[in-house]
């Protein structure tokens, strides 16, 4: 049952809510006007907002002059890669944890959870050595898969709660129609669990997409994504805002887009079903 | 109906992922527990032999060690108290009905996509920069002393950063949590005439307590080892330096591998201590 709300009341609630939602959202909005302004307007005092000559010649300097698109291209790969390859370990799991429990089945979840939890910088030499053993330092591949195992523990735990809303009847009933075990994945429990898996992808493209301490400590050069070019910027000879503001926002769009889609997932991936 | 059949493949199909896990938990921890008890410098001789307990006991007797607890201590303090205070208002306000409610949501959420080092980046230059910064002409205007943000208010400026990446998901969880609270328990308290502060503190608040606790437990684990903000604001000066952020540059910039695993230990050991406790929540939603 609705309460019923005086329209003053609700104008009131929205005048409240939009000035607090458009300062938490105004550094996003001022890094995207300022990528539009040449760099003695970015600086300008008093600043400007929206009255200037606005301009694209910051995203074309940003390719020029650093090859953004290169860094970009790493940023795909090692986030596409990584989940991708964790939705394919993943979903076997995930399916014999829902449709086949065992008793400790919830022991296992608990402790790939667990393994999420560790702090990564305590095993930050390790995993430096084994990568400079293995040749996989400054690799993409060797970025991606690091990155596919810290997100895995979500990967598992998301597709879990999707494939336990999947009735068990349905599967019944294929195995007494004589489906086979290839067959019943393949074409039963596959179309059902099609929406669960698409918002773990766009998840885990997310998580992978910021991931910011492995992609700093074990790039350089050739597989260095956006968050380390960006994190470039910091040394003085980047101080360029205009040019700063434009690398940054297109690191960010794509990902603000997919955000806002898979805003219900979050809540899901994040804290491990337990608030619902 | 499980058949010995479908158990075993069951057990099959786990095999990869569960595999894949236990290496990569445990290669890396043996690893770190055995550095932890040597003296290794790579730069140095590399590998120099068995310390026992040295690095342990050196580790929290250095200078470094105190103000790098301190330093965890307010950053995860501080963002936990602004997150979950504002956290709990904003959610109570995007819960009211208002126009374009899905717009400000999308308004309030978005900070937590943008990646960490373009967050800090955007702060450190275009806000508190001194002199060309956002702050700097605000301040310049009312007629106050410019700040030199990450040197005189370093550690406020850095929970401010770290805030506004955290708070939309504190806010998130918090108004996933307010929707599912029932509407009538709330009419019959307006009914019975209870104030609305009232209706907050023993109604909403405790609905409410499991989310925060949540909350509460999940940014402990991340904010414990935050690292990006920090290497690229400060880079670990001006009181700034974190407990994983001293380990960090134990590990690689002086390159005592040794000192840098003891850390590490006690870094895993905390977040064990944290962990704990958001696996005990975690486990017990999921008999139900």
């Amino acid at each position: 049952m609705a309460r019923s709300v005086t329209t003053q009341r609700k104008a009131i609630n929205t005048f409240f809510a939009w000035s607090i939602g458009l300062l938490i959202f105004f550094p996003i909005l001022w890094t995207v006007l300022t990528s539009f302004k040449t760099e003695a307007t970015a600086i300008a005092d008093p600043p400007v907002f929206l009255f200037f000559d606005w301009t694209l010649e910051n995203y074309a300097v940003v390719q020029e002059r650093s090859n953004y698109a290169r860094f970009l291209w790493n940023s795909i790969i090692i986030a596409g890669g990584s989940t991708i390859l964790g939705i394919i370990i993943a979903v076997p799991a995930a399916w014999s944890m829902a449709f086949v429990p065992s008793r400790r089945t919830k022991d296992i979840l608990l402790w790939m959870l667990s393994t999420k939890m560790l702090p990564a910088v305590g095993v930050l030499y390790p995993i430096y050595l084994i990568f400079i053993k293995m040749g996989l330092l400054d690799t993409r591949l060797g970025l991606t898969i690091v990155i596919m195992l810290i997100n895995l523990p979500i990967i598992v735990w998301m597709l879990y709660t999707y494939f336990r809303e999947i009735p068990g009847e349905i599967l019944e009933a294929a195995r007494m129609d004589g489906a086979t075990l290839k067959s019943e994945i393949l074409y039963v429990l596959t179309p059902m669990a099609l929406p669960g898996i698409a918002s773990t992808l766009l998840l885990n493209v997310i998580l992978a997409w910021n991931e910011a301490f492995w992609t700093l400590n074990l790039t350089a050069a050739k597989a260095a994504p956006l968050t380390a070019f960006i994190a470039s910027y910091s040394s003085p000879e980047g101080l360029f805002y205009a040019k700063l503001s434009a690398a940054s926002t297109m690191a960010i769009a794509p990902i603000l887009i997919m955000g806002w889609f898979s805003q219900k997932q979050l809540v899901r991936g994040l804290t491990f079903g337990a608030v619902k | 109906m499980a058949t010995q059949q479908s158990r075993s493949a069951a057990r099959l199909m786990m095999a990869p992922a569960v595999i894949l896990l236990l290496a990569w938990m445990l290669v890396p921890l043996i690893m770190t527990v055995l550095f932890s008890f040597k003296k290794y410098l790579p730069m140095r001789g590399g590998d120099l032999g068995w310390v026992g307990f040295d690095n342990y006991v050196r580790f929290v007797t250095s200078s470094a060690f105190w103000p790098s607890v301190i330093a965890t201590l307010t950053i995860v303090g501080g963002v936990l108290l602004i997150t979950i205070v504002f956290g709990v208002l904003l959610a109570i306000l995007l819960d009211q009905p208002m126009w374009g409610q899905g717009i400000v949501r999308i308004l309030v959420i978005a900070p937590f996509f943008v990646m960490p080092t373009v967050s800090a980046l955007v702060w450190k230059n275009m806000f508190m920069d001194p002199v060309n910064g956002l702050f700097a002409h605000l301040w310049k205007f009312f007629g106050a002393a410019l700040i030199e943000w990450l040197s005189q208010a370093s550690m406020t400026s850095l929970i401010m950063i770290v805030s506004w990446q955290w708070l939309p998901f504190a806010t998130l969880i918090l108004l996933t949590a307010i929707q599912s609270l029932d509407s009538e328990q709330l009419e019959a308290a307006e009914m019975d005439g209870a104030p609305k502060l009232k209706q907050f503190w023993y109604i909403v608040l405790p609905h409410l307590s499991r989310a925060i606790t949540v909350v509460l437990l999940i940014q402990t684990i991340f904010l414990l080892s935050i690292f990006a903000e920090i290497f690229v604001t400060t880079g670990g000066s001006f009181g700034t330096k974190t407990l994983s952020y001293l380990i960090f540059q134990r590990v690689l910039e002086s390159q005592n591998i040794g000192l840098g695993s003891a850390g590490g230990v006690y870094a895993i050991i905390l977040a064990n201590i944290v962990a704990i406790f958001l696996m005990r929540i975690v486990g017990k939603n999921l008999d139900t």
